[in-house]
């Protein structure tokens, strides 16, 4: 089910993102304060580079993180195994890396003339 | 489902960790969703997030912030069980990476309320 | 008089799971209640006194053999040194095979696939010195003696193999015991299959599909520790993957 190449994608997938998350969750405990608008949040994120590399590193590794995740649950507690269970991790990996990039783009570069 | 062989606390760990990341790998599509509306329909995006000042729905956003902390912590925990020396405080280890959660995520709270 | 009613009166029930080509049933069983009696007492009470056709497996009684392991009230246990009085629940006593292995006939698991595990996780002695060479001289004080040393008690009762619930839900993967005794080899400075044992407990049922629960920890009799042995595994496959890569 899993073998050392599945595990090693979990764990350095892990390892990146546990400083993102940390910083995600100062930023949230930051920003939540007094409400959030989406002028807010652009104003934050929109043509920054950095702020482009930290979600976007996130969503790269979060997808392949979350495609791995749900392909153990699924084979350990709902039986899928064999090429269902191959194509269902890459469906959840396309989703999550499909929506996660549109998400990163529209709040970094989508609205600013490169 | 919980079998007596199992009620044990680090099988709980497992438990919570496991939910856990299937709940933010539930969410996330959503959160990604709404995100890339800033862009294209920056009203509605908006419009969410005043839904989002509700208190109910501040409470729903305090239990996926506990799900996130309590997968970070615990995957942490994972991890120094797995790569570094054995530690024979594993069941503080777990319990501790459950308060983290706890702590940050009632943080977040008390600064959205 | 009054003693000996007193006497008989003290019974408890205990179920029993029957199981012979069909689907099996617990049965009740009305057996003394002993201040002083393990489940492996119960369990031959029943088939000494109420019913000879009782299958069950035992051998040694002291916790030796590691035959005797059976699945009371919901947990696995080695029966022949589990006291009664310590698990019995509301006057309660369930006692099941072994899980995750097939049953033969009632109490009695098939342990072959336990020990094909063993095999397949090249959980196997590679000799690499015929009996001509002079012994290999190890220190006691050896780290890798040490690391071999925690895990060398195993008496191969599958308490952990029943324990685990990525057995039962992953039937290719080797189980703790048989992990736990590939990393004992995997200290074991006379071994030469280190490459072949660290390509099989890094194949599809090998070390990497443990989620580190360790009800294995929580049973085990002998108080071994198979989650340590197979979170070193995991490290050493790592490692080799990365000496492999340089
Ligand atoms: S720690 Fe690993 S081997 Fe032990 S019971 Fe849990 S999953 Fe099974
Ligand atoms: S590791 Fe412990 S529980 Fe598992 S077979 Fe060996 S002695 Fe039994
Ligand atoms: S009968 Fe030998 S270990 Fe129980």
């Amino acid at each position: 089910m899993l073998d050392l190449r599945l595990y090693m994608l979990q764990r350095l997938t892990a390892l990146i993102m546990a400083p993102l998350v940390i910083g995600h969750i100062a930023v949230m405990i930051y920003a939540v304060q007094g409400g959030l608008t989406v002028d807010e949040i652009l104003a934050r994120t929109q043509g920054s580079v950095a702020w482009f590399l930290f979600y976007g590193s996130f969503v790269v590794a979060v997808s392949i993180h979350g495609a791995i995740g749900l392909r153990v649950i699924s084979f350990e507690w709902f039986g899928l195994n064999g090429r269902a269970l191959q194509l269902f991790s890459w469906a959840v990996f396309a989703l999550l890396f499909g929506l996660g990039a549109k998400a990163v783009y529209a709040v970094t570069f989508a609205g600013v003339g490169l | 489902m919980i079998r007596p062989h199992r009620t044990h606390p680090l099988w709980f760990a497992f438990l919570l960790h496991r939910l856990s990341g299937l709940g933010l790998a539930l969410f996330l599509p959503i959160h990604f969703y709404m995100l890339s509306l800033a862009i294209s329909a920056p009203a509605r995006l908006d419009g969410f997030l005043r839904f989002t000042d509700l208190t109910i729905v501040k409470l729903a956003e305090y239990g996926l912030v506990f799900l996130l902390a309590a997968h970070l912590f615990g995957g942490l925990r994972l991890m120094a069980l797995e790569f570094l020396p054995w530690s024979p405080h594993q069941k503080t280890m777990a319990a501790l990476a459950v308060a983290f959660a706890f702590l940050v995520s009632t943080l977040f709270f008390l600064k959205a309320i | 008089m009054a003693n000996e009613t007193q006497t008989m009166t003290q019974t408890m029930t205990v179920s029993i799971w029957r199981e012979n080509g069909d689907d099996g049933r617990f049965e009740k069983y009305e057996v003394p209640a002993r201040e002083n009696q393990t489940v492996l007492d119960v369990v031959a009470y029943v088939q000494q006194h109420i019913d000879p056709t009782l299958s069950y497996r035992f051998a040694c009684r002291v916790g030796m053999c590691g035959s005797c392991a059976m699945m009371v009230n919901g947990s696995p246990r080695w029966t022949c040194r589990t006291h009664v009085s310590k698990v019995v629940a509301n006057d309660q006593l369930e006692v099941a095979p072994l899980r995750n292995l097939p049953v033969i006939k009632d109490l009695a698991t098939d342990m072959d696939p336990f020990f094909e595990k063993w095999v397949a996780a090249e959980a196997v002695f590679h000799p690499s010195k015929t009996r001509h060479d002079p012994m290999a001289a190890i220190t006691p004080d050896d780290p890798m003696r040490i690391a071999a040393s925690e895990a060398i008690e195993c008496i191969n009762c599958a308490v952990c193999y029943a324990a685990c619930d990525v057995v039962e839900s992953n039937p290719d993967y080797f189980g703790p015991a048989a992990l736990n005794r590939s990393w004992s080899l995997v200290n074991d400075i006379r071994d030469d299959g280190q490459d072949v044992r660290l390509a099989a407990v890094g194949s599809n049922g090998g070390c990497h599909n443990c989620h580190s629960q360790q009800g294995c920890v929580q049973y085990c009799p002998n108080e071994l520790n198979p989650t340590l042995s197979i979170a070193g595994l995991k490290r050493e496959t790592t490692k080799a993957l990365f000496r492999r890569s340089r």
